[in-house]
């Protein structure tokens, strides 16, 4: 069974998502930030495969992306890397992409190495539901492949029905239209569109993410979703000295405060 | 063979809309509308009422007669530079500001390189009194002061792209997180036939007055509206799809599309996208990019920052792909003397961007009473500055 369904199946409530960039801070420390992230207690992984023109990020995770560019960081290499994963990190982890760098690798050899090393889903920010259904779903069920959408505030009930038919894992519902790394100001409207897709009853789970940052959003999204995913504040803590003696505590505060 | 858009907003393979989810409203929105307003008798009153009074379409199409007598043919100038602001940008913009006024948005934005489709777009943002930020990359800021000051005197915000590689590449992702930021109230003004569906056919459609005015002049002026050859630089391709446009179908006339090669094309400095590119995903279509073998762009490079982008748009693509256009590069030297010749033989100072479509007349052979068109996009008075310093004025 896919690992993520079972996380899913296991816990509840309060599923505590790290994202982090591929290559960055350093170009061999991608397994070891894997690593210390489950031992903290982060329940699965998005590790972000970096890409020239991010355009639906933010600042921090910009600036991660070019550093792990700079240092190397390819698919090719990440998937090298990843090949120790399964002796390492037993959570769930995805891969989260832009499709050009998918494509040049080549789409189905890309969901053969996920299947290879381990992954069990893939977020790409840019590959559309139409390309996704006509393209490129058989390659991904059929490497077990949880393709993760995203919905936004913007998004119709009609296509979040048909996004939540297309979905294998969760659903990725983002706090606001925006990049990342905005603080998620959570206003009546917010909590509205929360509620309104928590009462669609849709058959996936459903993740928060976007402007997740501190402990205060993390319990605000666990309301009304599985759990949150936090992303360019912990990238942020990547960029410091001995970032990985903080990581334990980086996750302790997000989870209590 | 059909060069036009399908419903699924492809060309052949390339096309399509590779965008985040955060975009899909507004894409969809884009989508459903723009092909009925376009066609809508008031909007088209009001656009070709515009291009006529405010722009000063048509414009005229000049039989260049030293030049033609240089090369032994009959060659005529699609004089784009003469409009207002000086290219070809403005026939665009114009046609998107009223398709954003009858969608009820508020703020326009807008991604430059050089500047021209910045000052376009914020001269139409004057006229119609909205709100205007153009992104243009901070390298681009400092080579363009002229066109800042331009944009800023028409009210403009001018925000500097301080990402990657700050030049129109990243003013583009900018102006995209931009639209992702501001969802409702805002329309993005994509300055070529470059971006997700429907941009480059909106886009391409808008442009596309140039053949259409081409043919009719043509016509009065030969008795004939197809011409042997049509000729256009191609950065992104906005100026050579509105120039090829009315003569896709029209087998009998050869497209060709010049590219800059800047220092040469195995120069590593170079933007021959065709020749260097490969098929991959920039700015929300599918189409040929410049791109390393891991698939991260790569800045291109041109002494003309009109030419200066990594990808081309995707129709442009599947006219090189089932080779309807052929596609060529001039460098950067072969093109400034070009602009030289001009000025020299004419009396026109085109832009250096125009001077790579000129450049190619130099590379091919006629028979004597073949008809050419080129399009000379813009007017060089942008470029006086590279002029000056490169032929020591």
């Amino acid at each position: 069974m896919n690992r993520i369904k079972q996380t899913f199946e296991q816990k509840k409530g309060s599923i505590l998502s790290i994202y982090f960039t591929a290559g960055y801070p350093e170009l061999n420390s991608t397994l070891n930030v894997a690593e210390a992230l489950e031992k903290a207690g982060a329940d699965f992984l998005e590790i972000g495969i970096p890409y020239s023109d991010p355009l639906a990020d933010g600042p921090v995770i910009q600036n991660s992306s070019q550093k792990a560019i700079e240092n190397g960081m390819t698919v090719k290499v990440l998937f090298e890397q990843l090949k120790d994963l399964r002796k390492r990190v037993s959570i769930p982890i995805l891969l989260m992409g832009y499709v050009n760098p998918v494509l040049q690798y080549g789409v189905e050899r890309f969901c053969a190495s996920c299947a290879e090393v381990g992954v069990d889903g893939v977020i790409v920010p840019d590959l559309p539901v139409y390309e996704y259904e006509e393209m490129y779903r058989s390659c991904f069920e059929s490497n077990n492949l949880s393709n993760i959408f995203l919905i936004t505030p913007q998004t119709s009930d009609e296509r979040i029905r048909k996004i939540d038919e297309l979905s294998n894992g969760f659903i990725y519902l983002l706090s606001s239209s925006s990049t990342t790394g905005k603080n998620l100001a959570v206003s009546t409207q917010t909590e509205d569109y929360f509620r309104r897709i928590k009462n669609m009853k849709l058959k996936n789970p459903a993740m928060i993410g976007f402007g997740i940052s501190n402990n205060k959003t993390f319990s605000k999204a666990s309301e009304y979703a599985n759990g949150a995913i936090v992303g360019s504040a912990f990238v942020k803590l990547l960029g410091c000295e001995n970032y990985m003696e903080k990581i334990p505590e980086f996750i302790r505060s997000l989870k209590e405060g | 063979m059909n060069y036009q858009v399908n419903e699924n907003g492809y060309y052949g393979t390339f096309g399509g809309a590779y965008i985040p989810e955060m975009l899909y409203p507004n894409i969809k929105e884009l989508r459903e509308t723009y092909l009925e307003m376009i066609a809508d008798p008031v909007f088209k009153e009001e656009y070709l009422g515009l291009l006529k009074d405010y722009v000063g379409r048509p414009s005229p199409l000049y039989l260049a007669e030293r030049l033609s007598e240089k090369y032994g043919a009959n060659i005529y100038l699609k004089r784009e530079d003469l409009n207002h602001t000086g290219a070809h940008k403005i026939n665009n913009t114009v046609g998107q500001i009223l398709l954003a006024e009858r969608l009820g948005k508020k703020r326009i934005i807008a991604e430059t390189g050089a500047g021209q489709h910045g000052v376009a777009t914020a001269t139409v943002c004057a006229l119609k009194g909205l709100e205007c930020v153009v992104y243009m990359g901070e390298v681009d800021i400092e080579r363009q002061a002229p066109n800042v000051a331009r944009m800023k005197m028409m009210g403009a915000t001018v925000i500097p792209a301080l990402s990657g590689s700050r030049t129109l590449k990243d003013a583009t992702n900018e102006a995209l997180r931009d639209w992702i930021n501001n969802p409702v109230d805002t329309h993005y003004i994509i300055g070529s036939v470059v971006g997700p569906h429907p941009y480059p056919d909106m886009v391409a459609r808008f442009q596309s007055i140039i053949s259409e005015e081409t043919k009719w002049q043509l016509l009065e002026k030969t008795g004939n509206s197809s011409p042997d050859y049509v000729m256009a630089c191609v950065g992104g391709g906005s100026n050579a799809m509105g120039m090829f446009y009315h003569f896709l179908d029209n087998e009998r006339v050869k497209l060709i599309a010049v590219e800059a090669a800047g220092k040469g094309v195995d120069s590593g400095e170079s933007a021959a996208t065709t020749l260097l590119g490969k098929e991959g995903v920039l700015h929300g279509s599918r189409s040929i990019v410049m791109q390393t073998e891991d698939g991260q762009v790569v800045e291109p490079y041109s002494i003309s920052a009109g030419l200066d982008y990594p990808g081309i748009g995707p129709q442009h693509a599947h006219l090189y792909a089932t080779k309807r256009a052929q596609y060529v590069s001039i460098t950067d030297d072969e093109a400034m003397n070009a602009g030289l010749q001009l000025a020299k033989l004419e009396g026109i100072i085109p832009a250096i961007e125009s001077s790579h479509a000129l450049a190619y007349l130099d590379k091919m052979k006629f028979k004597g009473d073949e008809t050419v068109v080129i399009c000379l996009s813009g007017r060089g008075d942008k470029d006086l500055d590279t002029y000056m310093k490169y032929f020591n004025l």
